[in-house]
């Protein structure tokens, strides 16, 4: 039997109960929300379960929604099963004044960058991973960049003296 | 030899050197740092850093209405623009449930597996002047001349094309596009097999690429490896045909793989490719030259809301002025949804993960690079082999600084 997104979601019920939240199929793709303490086991059963199979990392990423006061930051997981072809999507919220997420770089080699990435951009704090640190930008920065505090400069300042870039 | 790597940096005992591979060296093809630990000639470990043109994409195309993201795609993986482009239009029209018209498809297949080529072109000709053989590289560049003549007859520009619009073309396929078109079917083989009996079969090439970077279908998979580098190490994994998009289903076309994930599958893996690409661009034109009366001429999918409006329509009628006005001061307001939607680009599993809250810009817009993915491979492919090795294998990789920084 092939598997589809109604046996997933039986099989992710029958181990771990009401823990895994706010199902939906957006576009097809089968999504969820599990609590972050259990990111870890979450993703390695979907890695071993022989029926499953999530062997593959698609894509890590962050996505800060301030509004959602104490779960402002989301880590959102794309995963394929390539033997019988079926992706899901499976997020996990954390306060981005603590940011700790439990980092899935043992079980896929493929998230230590997406991780590292997620860090540079959103400051979640991976625990476990081999080398946390920043890889797009600079390591002097600051601040992490695709939060929503912080806009992009405004287009009409006049503060800046940039007559050599067109904008004088 | 590894023991002598972690002693402190002006240690007497330190039998290893360690070089500066880049950021700006020849050899690496684009701005790539690479810190190679050296034992004589052999490499103990090297580390890569990226992000030398990090250009914030990601959270540029937060403040940017749909149509002002396609330019941003041109310029991840420059080599074959159109494909990012495309890819970026079908997340759209999937996040609006636009279903485009099969001349459309077919019109972007044409255009998709022309860029894959010049794409693969690229890479393995790059290959060959690691090895030493430089006249395949200048004998092929005269046929990307000729693909980039096809991208100018189609939407005025050669490499960052920004071509297409969300629903299909900006314009109709000239007759010269269809003759240039024609003109690459015709000889593109030829050039093609002249190149492979260049390589294929050169004992010098062979010496120099066989089992050299190789990686086991495990570790492939397990490092996210997509797109030719996954298919040389064994695994038939491809989006135009697992997840068919652009009507890719409508074509015959076979899956070319390796098995051993060395520098010359690759090689191989990619020369497959590019016949299989000539093959659907072949199946593509001639399904396109099918189409009788009005088919014949759609180049667009009937969504006035999305789809710029011809020119002559803005002055002569209101609501195309509207529409017009609307589009181009980014009024248009997406619907909200969250999609992920992908494509083969040249070098793998190109996604692009769009969350929309109903604005006139993405909430949120991730890119899924493929090469950003694999290269962290590059220190477990290069370990124990020779520097002039580690070269071949980073060119054999496909890298594009574009695309690995965003």
């Amino acid at each position: 039997m092939a598997l589809d997104n109604k046996r997933i979601r039986e099989r992710l019920v029958e181990k771990f109960g009401a823990e895994i939240t706010e199902w939906s199929e957006p576009y097809g793709l089968l999504t969820f929300v599990c609590p972050k303490d259990i990111n870890l086991k979450v993703l390695q059963f979907l890695y071993d379960d022989q029926e499953l199979g999530f062997t593959f990392l698609t894509d890590l990423c962050g996505v800060h929604y301030p509004d959602r006061t104490g779960s402002e930051i989301s880590v959102v997981y794309h995963l394929h099963n390539l033997k019988d072809n079926i992706r899901i999507r499976f997020k996990i919220y954390t306060p981005s004044a603590k940011p700790d997420v439990f980092s899935a770089s043992a079980l896929y080699e493929a998230a230590n960058w997406m991780e590292r990435e997620t860090y540079d951009f959103f400051g979640v704090n991976f625990i476990g991973h081999p080398n946390l640190k920043r890889i797009l930008n600079i390591e002097e920065m600051e601040f992490f960049p695709l939060r929503k505090e912080f806009p992009l400069e405004d287009q009409k300042r006049t503060d800046k003296d940039d007559e050599m870039f067109g904008r004088g | 030899m590894s023991e002598h790597v972690n002693l402190p940096e002006e240690s007497l005992e330190k039998l290893t050197t360690t070089i500066n591979l880049g950021p700006t060296h020849p050899a690496t093809h684009g701005v790539f740092q690479n810190i190679v630990e050296l034992d004589g000639e052999t490499v103990v470990s090297a580390e890569q850093t990226v992000g030398y043109i990090h250009r914030a994409f990601e959270k540029i195309a937060e403040h940017r209405p749909m149509y002002q993201i396609t330019p941003l795609t041109d310029r991840l993986n420059y080599c074959s623009s159109p494909i990012n482009n495309m890819g970026w239009h079908i997340t759209c029209e999937k996040l609006l449930g636009v279903k485009t018209p099969k001349r459309v498809d077919y019109l972007r297949i044409i255009i998709m597996e022309l860029a894959r080529i010049s794409d693969h072109l690229i890479c393995n000709s790059i290959v060959g002047v690691d090895s030493g053989a430089f006249s395949g590289f200048l004998y092929v560049m005269q046929y990307r001349e000729l693909i980039y003549e096809i991208y100018e007859e189609i939407c005025g520009s050669r490499l960052t094309t920004n071509m297409g619009r969300i629903g299909g073309f900006e314009r109709n396929f000239t007759n010269q596009a269809f003759e240039k078109l024609e003109k690459f079917i015709k000889e593109w083989p030829g050039v093609l097999k002249e190149f492979e009996n260049l390589f294929v079969r050169n004992r010098i090439f062979m010496d120099r690429t066989i089992g050299v970077g190789p990686i086991s279908a495990e570790r492939a998979l397990n490092y996210g490896f997509t797109g030719p580098n996954l298919r040389a190490a064994g695994v038939d994994y491809d989006v135009r045909y697992h997840t068919p998009y652009s009507s890719y289903q409508d074509f015959n076309f076979t899956i070319p793989v390796g098995s051993t994930g060395d520098c010359y599958d690759r090689f191989l893996v990619r020369e497959g490719e590019m016949w299989q690409s000539l093959e659907l661009i072949k199946q593509a034109y001639q399904k396109v030259q099918e189409f009788k009366g009005a088919e014949a001429e759609v180049f667009h999918a009937d969504i006035p809301e999305y789809y710029l409006p011809d020119k002559k329509d803005v002055y002569t009628s209101m609501e195309a002025l509207i529409y017009h006005f609307k589009i181009i001061m980014g009024e248009t307001k997406m619907p909200s949804g969250e999609v992920y939607s992908s494509v083969e680009g040249a070098n793998g599993e190109l996604g692009f993960y769009l969350i929309s809250d109903g604005s006139r810009a993405p909430y949120r817009l991730h890119f899924r690079r493929p090469c950003f993915i694999y290269y962290q491979a590059y220190s477990e492919l290069t370990k124990g082999g020779l520097l002039s090795d580690a070269i071949i294998t980073m060119s054999s990789l496909n890298l594009i600084a574009g695309e690995l920084d965003a």
